[in-house]
């Protein structure tokens, strides 16, 4: 008896599983911002990745003779101040900024998520420090962190990550501290813990699934924001060094240029801008598929 | 109430002493002599040795960080390498400046992205709600330091109405604070909007309805006032994003505030400075946030009595 | 005064629809009620059956889109539906006022009780602020919260819930209305505070001369305040009674199965004599069932239950009934 009815129980349970799967892709594709913020995505992904082909030639070797040219048929968003395609460059720098983003999210994801989870769990003295050092990351709220933080480590591709990565550590923790606190009252984790399921079971099978829509949520806007971030960092010529190709620091070298050559600084612009929708986009269409509440 | 404030001060020392370790062992992280560094490539040995005497290099951790607690409380943070200025005094000229900045951008994100959200919320799913957030979504997408790069290739280079950089008359702060506000007026209309959808589907909305009151009320003092919880929150937290972003904006317009310093100093290894405008940065934060604290205990009767 | 003898509240067709992305939800279909004056008119259903959405229809308080009313709602000769939006508010808290199921969420956190008492009279009688706080004052001893005076000037959180439903039932009170919806007002309070404040509401209603609608799903309310009786099943009325009759001999299947489920004190629980549930459960608003909405849980159903709605027909004693069995014993 008991038996069967468990049986049912589990069958019911994996079909409103299913169904909800079924709505959130069926919200998920009625987003139409959503849908764009994905194909966007997708674009630069494939951009990043079939660079060598889109663009045959070296992005950094320089050729004086072609210096600020403006957009023509051949150079269609002209050359920068060494002669160079600032398409071609665009082209590579989807690649550096990608790298970057993911580096960045890696860390603050990796470093971050375990620490939120323990804090949220376990509580006590854990607890306690994780969160002093949480408060203390956040009272230099994300680019100053990473600012901060070059300062000690240095300029350049692995340092811009790691810095920009340590600023979101915190706001990681936060998040699923947060996401388990609640978790953790409710009636299927209490029963996990009352018939004596071990707590890393509990924190892998029950807790970490349930804060996996925020975390993922939270992570494509922390993709945006970290490419919003090293291109900062770049800009203010403290990031990526030359030549590699990299969107904010080709903007930083082309600021000098922006009364008599504007499109030096304007094309990089726009790339860092479609890169940061993109993943803002796709975070907002995330949310609203995922959220549980009616909403029309 | 009272408690309420002392509970809150209380609360800022943990991250009051989070700050002092960061800047301690900011400089024991760098590779070489901490003395060499604070002294700057300029530096001559002798100048080395004073520093290291000065701070107590030669003698333990423990005692340097108490060393270090007893100059941080003075504000004695050394010499600039660059300039050999006072360090306090290199960052105290600077603040003024970064603080106009901040001020009229914050002013002007409330002002236009409190309104935008509301109106955003109370007509959703409509050409307006479309437009505010669709406006919104590329103010949070947009890179600042382009923004204003863009702004002043219109309005200083193409228009010729304002000046490009620089600190002078009212004219010189539009651009900079028009940049500087831009993503965290997207970023408040957003947060307002959402907040206000909630509030505005919530019990006490629809008794407020029901007992025949007017739909201007019921937004404002029923549905907002309650939404003005998390917005103050929101704007407070915001003031750290518009630190960030004052580094890229002065940058952008030559705009002589702490975060130019701070930048000039990375690109010039001037430790003592940038341990100073970090030091500014971070008690900054903690004074804005508790600020926000205050506000929100006085609009919020749970707060204020509990 | 020509209107005095007519029912004050007249539903009639009354269609409450929702547009959903997943299809058109009928939360109230065709319904037809009367409230006369000084009545208490029992609402009954379980969750969902559209009692709520009924009385939010009333009011207008319903967000359109997505909701749509249609039909009539006549209050004392007008037709609330063709009000403007003034016109509706002017009804709203002054003749018409409600009283909702939640006190924790129903007044707002950050206003004082005093101020939210006061604004409705404010906003409803000629009263200086000084005048509308005085008759607050009043309002809240009569609902009897001790010293009122100092309570006006708390906030909602620093009451219980039963103090804040009576605030809520003051607030309500407050302009002297013709009409009062309570929705569910005591389900959400410990079974003592609910009869204090039934009690309550029975005695200020004769002292208001108020007619109320009660809507509730608790049918030993009913039995205590109501003196006719609706009963609602998946957005329809399927039964409308005086009370005695109705509890005496419920025609309706579902009426039946509602008596069922309730424990008599006093009644034997052996091996016959159990307590009856209604198996099954309400029908998903997207997918009707064709023919008596009721068919699925009927454990009387017949071939024509499951091919056409049952006619509404009238019976002795202002009875009405939607069921084929009596429509069945009319025929014959």
């Amino acid at each position: 008896m008991t038996e069967t009815t468990q049986a049912t129980d589990t069958r019911t349970q994996g079909r409103s599983a299913d169904r909800r799967m079924g709505r959130f892709w069926s919200k998920l594709k009625r987003n139409k911002a959503a849908m764009l913020g994905g194909l966007l995505l997708l674009l630069y992904i494939v951009t990043a990745l079939l660079a060598p082909v889109l663009y045959p030639g070296n992005p950094s070797a320089p050729n004086l003779m072609k210096s600020l040219e403006p957009p023509s048929l051949k150079e269609p968003l002209g050359t920068d101040e060494l002669g160079r395609s600032i398409l071609g460059r665009i082209i590579y720098g989807s690649r550096v900024s990608l790298l970057i983003a993911l580096g960045a999210v890696s860390v603050g994801l990796l470093l971050g998520v375990p620490l939120g989870l323990v804090s949220g769990y376990y509580g006590g003295k854990s607890d306690f420090m994780i969160q002093r050092v949480t408060d203390t990351m956040l009272a230099f709220p994300g680019f100053l962190l990473a600012l901060a933080l070059v300062a000690v480590l240095g300029v350049g591709l692995k340092n811009a990550m790691i810095s920009v990565g340590i600023g979101m550590i915190p706001l990681y923790i936060r998040l699923v501290r947060g996401c388990v606190l609640s978790v953790r009252e409710e009636v299927y984790v209490e029963a996990a813990k009352a018939v004596g399921t071990r707590d890393r079971v509990i924190l892998f099978r029950h807790i970490l699934p349930n804060v996996m829509v925020p975390i993922t949520v939270q992570t494509s806007l922390m993709m945006g924001m970290a490419i919003l971030f090293a291109a900062g960092l770049g800009f203010l010529g403290i990031g990526v060094q030359p030549p590699t190709p990299e969107w904010g620091t080709m903007l930083g070298s082309g600021r000098a240029y922006i009364f008599n050559a504007p499109h030096v600084a304007t094309f990089p612009g726009i790339a860092i801008f479609l890169a940061v929708l993109s993943f803002n986009l796709l975070g907002d269409g995330l949310r609203d598929a995922l959220d549980p509440r009616f909403k029309l | 109430m009272l408690q309420y404030v002392i509970k809150r001060l209380l609360s800022t020392v943990p991250v009051l002493i989070g700050i002092s370790l960061l800047l301690f062992f900011m400089l024991r992280m760098l590779p070489g002599d901490p003395a060499q560094v604070l002294a700057g490539q300029m530096a001559t040995q002798e100048d080395i040795e004073r520093i290291r005497h000065q701070l107590g290099l030669d003698r333990p951790v423990y005692v340097q960080y108490v060393l270090f607690l007893g100059r941080l409380a003075k504000f004695d943070l050394g010499r600039s390498a660059r300039t050999q200025n006072p360090v306090i005094q290199e960052v105290w000229a600077r603040l003024p400046n970064t603080m106009l900045l901040a001020g009229v951008a914050i002013t002007l994100a409330c002002l236009f992205g409190i309104p935008a959200g509301i109106i955003s919320a109370v007509r959703p799913y409509t050409w307006l709600d479309y437009l505010v957030t669709s406006t919104a979504l590329f103010g949070i997408s947009m890179p600042v330091f382009w923004l204003g790069l863009m702004l002043v290739v219109i309005f200083s280079v193409m228009l010729q109405w304002l000046p490009a950089g620089g600190m002078g008359s009212w004219k010189h702060v539009i651009l900079p604070s028009v940049t500087l506000a831009a993503f965290v007026v997207a970023f408040i209309a957003r947060m307002t909007r959402s907040t206000m959808m909630e509030t505005l589907s919530q019990d006490y909305t629809t008794t407020a309805r029901s007992k025949g009151l007017q739909e201007s009320v019921v937004i404002i003092k029923h549905a907002l006032k309650n939404a003005l919880i998390p917005i103050i929150t929101v704007v407070g937290l915001q003031f750290g994003m518009l630190l960030g972003g004052a580094v890229l904006t002065e940058t952008v317009f030559a705009w002589p505030g702490l975060g130019r310093l701070i930048v000039d100093s990375i690109l010039a290894r001037d430790y003592p400075v940038i341990q100073g405008a970090i030091l500014i940065f971070g008690l900054l934060y903690i004074l804005v946030n508790l600020i926000v604290d205050l506000i929100y205990a006085w609009v919020d009767p749970r707060i204020r009595y509990d | 005064m020509s209107e005095q003898s007519g029912p004050l509240l007249t539903i009639r067709g009354l269609r409450t629809r929702f547009h959903t992305y997943e299809g058109v939800v009928n939360a109230v279909d065709g319904l037809d009620i009367e409230v006369f004056r000084g009545e208490t008119l029992g609402l009954v259903g379980e969750s969902g059956c559209g009692k709520s959405v009924t009385a939010l229809s009333i009011l207008r308080l319903l967000p359109c889109p997505p909701a749509e009313i249609q039909g009539q709602i006549l209050f004392d000769g007008t037709n609330l539906l063709d009000l403007d939006r003034e016109g509706i508010r002017n009804i709203r808290g002054g003749d018409i006022s409600m009283i909702f199921q939640e006190p924790m969420t129903s007044l707002n956190p950050v206003l004082t009780i005093g101020e939210q008492i006061s604004e409705t009279l404010r906003r409803h009688k000629d009263m200086t602020r000084r005048e509308a706080w005085r008759r607050c004052v009043e309002m809240l001893q009569l609902v009897q919260i001790p010293g009122p005076k100092s309570r006006s000037r708390e906030y909602p959180h620093k009451l219980s819930g039963g103090m804040r439903q009576r605030a809520m039932i003051a607030m309500a009170l407050s302009c002297n209305p013709k009409l009062l919806l309570a929705d569910e007002p005591t389900t959400a309070l410990d079974v003592t505070i609910q009869a204090q404040i039934m009690t309550l509401m029975a005695r200020l209603k004769e002292e208001f001369e108020a007619s109320i609608v009660l809507i509730t799903h608790d049918l030993g309310i009913i039995a205590e305040m109501a003196s006719r009786v609706v009963v609602m099943y998946a957005g329809k009325m399927v039964e409308e009674a005086p009370v005695k009759e109705l509890f005496k001999d419920p025609r309706h299947p579902y009426t039946q199965g509602l008596l069922g489920s309730i424990p008599v004190i006093g009644r034997k629980f052996d091996g016959g004599q159990r307590l009856q549930e209604i198996p099954g459960i309400v029908p998903n608003p997207l997918e009707m069932p064709l023919g008596c909405r009721f068919n699925p849980r009927c454990p009387r159903t017949m071939p024509i239950c499951h091919q056409q709605e049952p006619p509404v027909v009238r019976l002795a004693d202002h009875r009405r009934v939607s069921c084929w069995l009596e429509a069945n014993k009319r025929d014959d």
